[in-house]
């Protein structure tokens, strides 16, 4: 007997085709016009929600590194049913930065550059260098997941063998890049506001990319968890849940902490267009879910879980997007709202990654994970087809008495 | 020969007249209409406060942040002054109109193939020896070019001689590190639009310590992570061994745990 909190969201695959389509159109008009033509950027203004968009993936995207840590090099090996899910994540993650990075270029066809001409002063340089080894990186550990699939095994052999080293450069440079994001602003000293500019800008990032990441974990074991049986057990994404709280609650100290120490703390006590937007970020994404994840009653209710994980992926999204616009408004003389080619282009970009997450997942062996082994994951594989994304999970409620 | 230039900007001698604007114009080929922005098609442009004229333009600083922050290298800096930009490098990622201190880099918003404009210091006029366009337009001396060392000199000589005339500052001596355009005021800098939040340090220096962190980060955490592997991967063999100790098949026993 199992009822569903939330109705699910069926027939997405239209509405995805019809983003993907106007997101292909805006992309042309992109290409023939010109930025200035079809979007809002401007010289005062020159990073908009492209910028943010990029913040945004890579940050979800973390659930990559984290996981391939905790279970390649950590040996928490009860965890390797989530790691294909976490790589696909991280994968398709990338790729649809890349692209929304090359589309924000003003010169897309320059958009090698960076490999031959370097910049070692540059932050900028460096993301552009971890990006693409990183993403290299992930693809090697896909790779294995397709070769599976075409029973072509020699090449696996080959993988593993070297695996160990990339996996060490693969958390390392996500480490770096996270970070390097929030390098990105410590240029700015005078234009972002000091709500958000402060010379911990790369900490702060990575701190939290780490709960966000393993929010979109907890979330993917409970979206494509099928009849009621968790993907993960339950014990585990509790541990999971744990970490997230953890992750928070540093998080939370070293901003508040940070605000002290440079005196910003009163930009709080009034109410500005800054500090609503500031204090949205801190409730929804770190404050509230830190409150809910401390009760064990939460962290083994998938509900419960559900919605605390989503809220820091979103307060994760206020963040990125705070730092990448509202902080360098100049509410009111100078705002920025973006135009509908760019949350086009955005949307479409999103609706390829669901669409390419749920065909990879259904068609390869993403949710069966060979070395497993046990085989008590294999069989619990849900199909994609019969789960639409964005539906909460099933409510079993498998609460301890 | 490769000392460096700049060029020293009397505010409390500059009438108003624009012929800078027209004189750089011309240098470089830019429609010739008065303009009272920074454009793509003004490299310098007079912002009025009440009856005093402010020259605004690139600084080309010494420590430029627009340099810092390209990651092609489009940008860079001569040891005789300019700042030079390079369109065939650039990819566009408009970092330098972001991060310049200045406001300076325009972009060409409407073009599918941009690039950034704003005022090159004129590197030629400069390599055969010649003072930038702007400096030989100005009628009244506002605008003088010369050796940076020396034009401080002349500055420091100008305020002691009419201690009332100015404040008792040059900015852009030491502002973010130090600039090729030196200017001389009759009021506080902050009541004519400069940035008194910059300070002296250089800008670049805020990235360049999270920049040297980053052989840190690849050298520990590369041994820091493969020790760890290490560790827990000996306890799970270990695990892997007792148990299969337990299960009464015993292994050859080539692990003396
Ligand atoms: S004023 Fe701006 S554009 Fe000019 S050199 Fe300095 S940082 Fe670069
Ligand atoms: S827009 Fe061009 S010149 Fe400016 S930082 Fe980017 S690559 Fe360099
Ligand atoms: S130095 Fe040359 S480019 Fe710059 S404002 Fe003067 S004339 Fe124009």
């Amino acid at each position: 007997m199992k009822t569903l909190s939330v109705p699910h969201v069926t027939g997405w695959r239209p509405i995805a085709i019809i983003l993907i389509l106007a997101g292909a159109l805006a992309a042309v008009a992109r290409f023939a016009l010109g930025l200035g033509a079809t979007t809002n950027l401007s010289d005062e203004f020159p990073w908009g929600l492209w910028i943010g968009f990029d913040f945004l993936g890579i940050g979800l995207a973390a659930s990559g590194f984290t996981i391939v840590a905790a279970v390649h090099l950590f040996h928490a090996k009860e965890y390797e049913p989530i790691v294909r899910p976490a790589i696909l994540t991280a994968f398709i993650g990338y790729l649809l930065v890349v692209l929304v990075l090359i589309i924000d270029l003003g010169r897309p066809d320059h958009f090698w550059h960076p490999l031959v001409m370097w910049n070692p002063h540059s932050v900028m340089c460096e993301i552009s260098w971890c990006l693409m080894l990183y993403t290299t990186v992930l693809s090697l550990e896909f790779a294995p997941i397709i070769l599976e699939k075409f029973n072509i095994h020699s090449p696996i052999k080959w993988i593993h063998a070297v695996s160990l080293p990339f996996m060490i450069f693969g958390v390392l440079l996500s480490t770096l890049h996270q970070s390097s994001f929030g390098s990105l602003y410590l240029i700015v000293p005078n234009r972002l506001h000091a709500l958000w500019y402060t010379p911990l800008l790369p900490v702060l990032f990575f701190i939290s990319c780490i709960a966000s990441g393993l929010s979109m974990v907890v979330l993917e074991s409970l979206i494509f968890s099928r009849n009621g049986r968790p993907f993960l057990p339950t014990r585990l994404r509790a541990n999971l849940a744990k970490a997230i709280a953890l992750a928070l609650a540093v998080y939370f100290v070293v901003r508040i902490q940070d605000l002290l120490t440079r005196g910003a703390l009163h930009d709080l006590t009034t109410l500005t267009y800054y500090s609503v937007a500031f204090y949205a970020e801190l409730l929804v994404g770190f404050v509230i879910p830190f409150a809910l994840l401390i009760f064990e009653k939460v962290r083994t209710s998938q509900t419960g879980l559900y919605y605390a994980s989503l809220m820091v992926v979103l307060g994760f999204a206020f963040n990125r997007m705070n730092t990448a616009i509202t902080g360098l408004e100049r509410y009111p003389s100078q705002t920025y709202f973006p135009s509908i080619i760019e949350i086009f282009i955005m949307l479409g970009i999103t609706a390829v990654g669901f669409c390419a997450f749920s065909f990879i997942a259904e068609y390869l062996p993403v949710f069966t994970a060979e070395e497993a082994g046990a085989g008590q994951h294999r069989d619990a594989a849900p199909s994609v087809e019969k789960k639409p994304l964005f539906a909460p999970p099933e409510c079993e409620d498998p609460r301890p008495s | 020969m490769t000392s460096k230039k700049a060029m020293l900007i009397d505010i409390s001698l500059c009438v108003g007249c624009n012929a800078c604007q027209a004189g750089c114009k011309e240098e470089n080929g830019l429609p010739p209409q008065e303009e009272k922005y920074l454009s793509l098609t003004a490299y310098t442009a007079l912002d009025k406060y009440n009856d005093l004229y402010v020259r605004r333009m690139c600084q080309h600083c010494d420590v430029p942040t627009c340099v810092s922050v390209c990651p092609v290298g489009a940008l860079t800096k001569s040891s005789t002054g300019p700042v030079s930009y390079d369109g065939e490098k650039c990819i566009g990622c408009r970092y330098c109109l972001q991060a310049c201190p200045f406001h300076v880099p325009k972009y060409e918003w409407s073009s599918t193939k941009p690039s950034i404009r704003k005022c090159k210091f004129c590197p030629s006029r400069i390599a055969s020896g010649r003072q930038t366009a702007c400096a030989e337009a100005c009628p009244t001396g506002a605008t003088k070019f010369g050796d940076r060392d020396e034009l401080l000199a002349e500055a420091a000589r100008r305020i002691t001689a009419e201690p009332g005339k100015y404040v008792p500052r040059i900015y852009g001596e030491q502002d973010v590190g130090g600039t090729s355009m030196l200017y001389l005021s009759p009021v506080p800098f902050e009541q004519l639009g400069f940035d008194s939040r910059l300070g002296k340090a250089p800008m670049p220096m805020l990235t360049m310590s999270a920049l040297s962190k980053v052989p840190n980060v690849l050298s520990v955490g590369g041994v820091l992570l493969a020790g760890v592997w290490w560790i827990t991967n000996r306890r799970a063999e270990v695990q892997a061994y007792e148990s299969s100790l337990k299960n009464g098949n015993d292994p050859e026993r080539e692990d003396d745990e």
